[in-house]
């Protein structure tokens, strides 16, 4: 099966805030997804998750390894073509209207206008935002704002989704409703990447999950295996991978 | 060039549907006309004087419309975050500065267009004439200059954090420049060594805004400068802007972000 996503000993350093040394937030991550899955990244907050993201975008620079996307080094631009990223908690253009924020980001995939049309017109569907298609986005509620993020992250039709904490501050409708999307979207054939903390949600939908702790590769599995190897459900698993049990009876 | 000007055609939308520039053309337009429909004393020059002010207004305004959109591209995109999703599509960090730049310029150059508009009508409304080649002179070199300060003011959000701060430190760059830059010279004529070769550095190093003031031109009726001299002044106002958007690119290039 063709790998659409790919990390080789990645390890990303920082400098320390207080200017003091230097702190590994990723240690020699070895990952890799494939064609058509839904792929769950998870971890606890600072487990080094949104760092390999940055890396996967080309936000920051791994300090060594290398990461790829379709087989192309992340260093290199074209490795975005065909990929969507939906970031956590983002304000778009707030005197845009979604309609006009939609057709910014088709120019820069250079779609056509015929085309670019039927995406807008489809994607607003999609994102229930049609009604609203022609207000300026500081009229929106952060759930309308989130499901205008959607439909940017989709406005080239990606073969790859990455999606931050897609659900993060939505409502249990709101969060129902992109969990359907993920859905749809697998079952078009699509990859989809995603870090999530509703371990409920991730379990429903992901094929494969890879859990990281303090920037280490703790497991990688499908879900069912990990389910039936471990005789427990997703969150007890995360639980007992990331020492949280351990923490408990000390 | 299509992303550059898709970035460019966001920064522009932004500038027609905020307040600033209304405001900005607004007090200009009320400064102006409240003046000219005051007579002092029958002197016959008012309208050389009203025209003095309301070029004046227009610089001023110029330079706060340039200098405050172009101060905030940047920092804004990080602070809302949408710099992620924009970085994770198919564009370069370069396109990014370029497409700002642009962007701010056309925009800082449409805004430049509406106030010498109104000042060919305010000009041409009290003295029944207008110096056409010397007023088209003076919105080119006006607006070249403008590239440079739309340059300094990007690569100034790249080293300052806030663009507040970016602004302040243009502006008193700017009106540095424009105030004193021509005596720079002169002063280093005065100052005892190692002091004179340091003035005199400077005075070779800094983008001499002021030659591109010809506002003398449109108020004293004189003769239009030479074609030849307009196109070395752009020239040289594209040298000095290519060089301050490379330092941006430079610096924009390897700065990490954090989503």
């Amino acid at each position: 099966m063709e790998v659409i996503l790919e990390t080789r000993d990645l390890r990303v350093e920082y400098r320390a805030q207080n200017g003091q040394g230097k702190k590994v937030a990723v240690k020699g991550l070895n990952l890799k997804v494939h064609a058509g899955e839904v792929f769950g990244f998870l971890g606890p907050n600072g487990a080094g998750k949104t760092t390999t993201m940055n890396v996967l975008l080309g936000f920051v620079h791994a300090t060594a390894g290398d990461a790829y996307l379709f087989g192309v080094n992340v260093r290199e631009p074209i490795a975005r073509q065909r990929i969507g990223y939906l970031p956590e908690l983002t304000y778009y253009y707030k005197f845009l209207t979604a309609e006009e924020l939609l057709r910014f980001y088709a120019r820069l995939f250079g779609i056509p206008r015929a085309e670019a049309d039927r995406r807008i017109d489809q994607l607003l569907r999609l994102v229930e935002l049609e009604a609203a298609r022609k207000r300026p986005i500081k009229t929106y509620s952060k759930g309308m704002q989130q499901r205008v993020g959607l439909a940017q992250a989709l406005i080239n039709d990606p073969d790859l989704l990455i999606l931050d904490e897609p659900t993060s501050g939505l409502d249990p409708l709101g969060r129902m409703k992109v969990r359907e999307i993920i859905q749809r979207l697998k079952n078009e054939g699509k990859t989809v990447f995603f870090s999530s903390h509703e371990l409920g949600e991730v379990e429903t939908v992901c094929d494969r999950v890879a859990i990281i702790n303090q920037g280490e590769l703790k497991v990688e599995d499908r879900v069912s295996a990990l389910v039936e190897k471990h005789q427990a459900n997703l969150e007890q698993i995360f639980l007992s991978l990331i020492g949280y049990q351990a923490e408990v009876t000390a | 060039m299509n992303t550059v000007w898709a970035l460019a055609g966001v920064v522009i939308k932004e500038l027609y549907r905020r307040k600033d520039f209304y405001v900005l053309f607004v007090l200009t337009a009320v400064m102006t006309l409240l003046m000219g429909s005051i007579t002092f004393f029958n002197d016959p020059r008012i309208a050389s004087y009203l025209k003095d002010i309301c070029l004046l207004l227009i610089w001023i305004s110029a330079l706060v419309i340039a200098i405050t959109t172009t101060a905030r591209q940047i920092p804004a995109e990080r602070e809302n975050r949408t710099i992620f999703p924009l970085l994770a599509k198919p564009v370069t960090r370069g396109q990014v500065v370029a497409g700002k730049f642009l962007g701010c310029w056309l925009a800082s150059g449409i805004a430049l267009g509406v106030f010498y508009l109104f000042f060919g009508v305010v000009s041409a409304s009290r003295e029944h004439d207008l110096a056409v080649i010397q007023y088209l002179q003076a919105l080119w070199l006006h607006w070249v200059m403008l590239a440079i300060v739309v340059g300094l003011a990007l690569l100034g959000s790249l080293v300052f954090a806030a663009p507040s701060s970016n602004a302040t430190i243009c502006f008193i760059v700017v009106l540095g420049i424009l105030l004193l830059g021509r005596h720079l010279n002169q002063v280093a004529l005065q100052q005892p060594e190692p002091l004179r070769t340091v003035v005199y550095s400077i005075y070779f190093l800094i983008p001499h805004l002021e030659w591109y003031d010809i506002r003398d031109l449109l108020l004293y009726d004189h003769p239009g400068l030479r074609w030849t001299d307009c196109l070395l002044a752009t020239l040289y106002a594209g040298v000095y802007t290519a060089m301050l958007l490379l330092g941006a690119w430079l610096l924009f290039r390897r700065k990490p972000l954090h989503a």
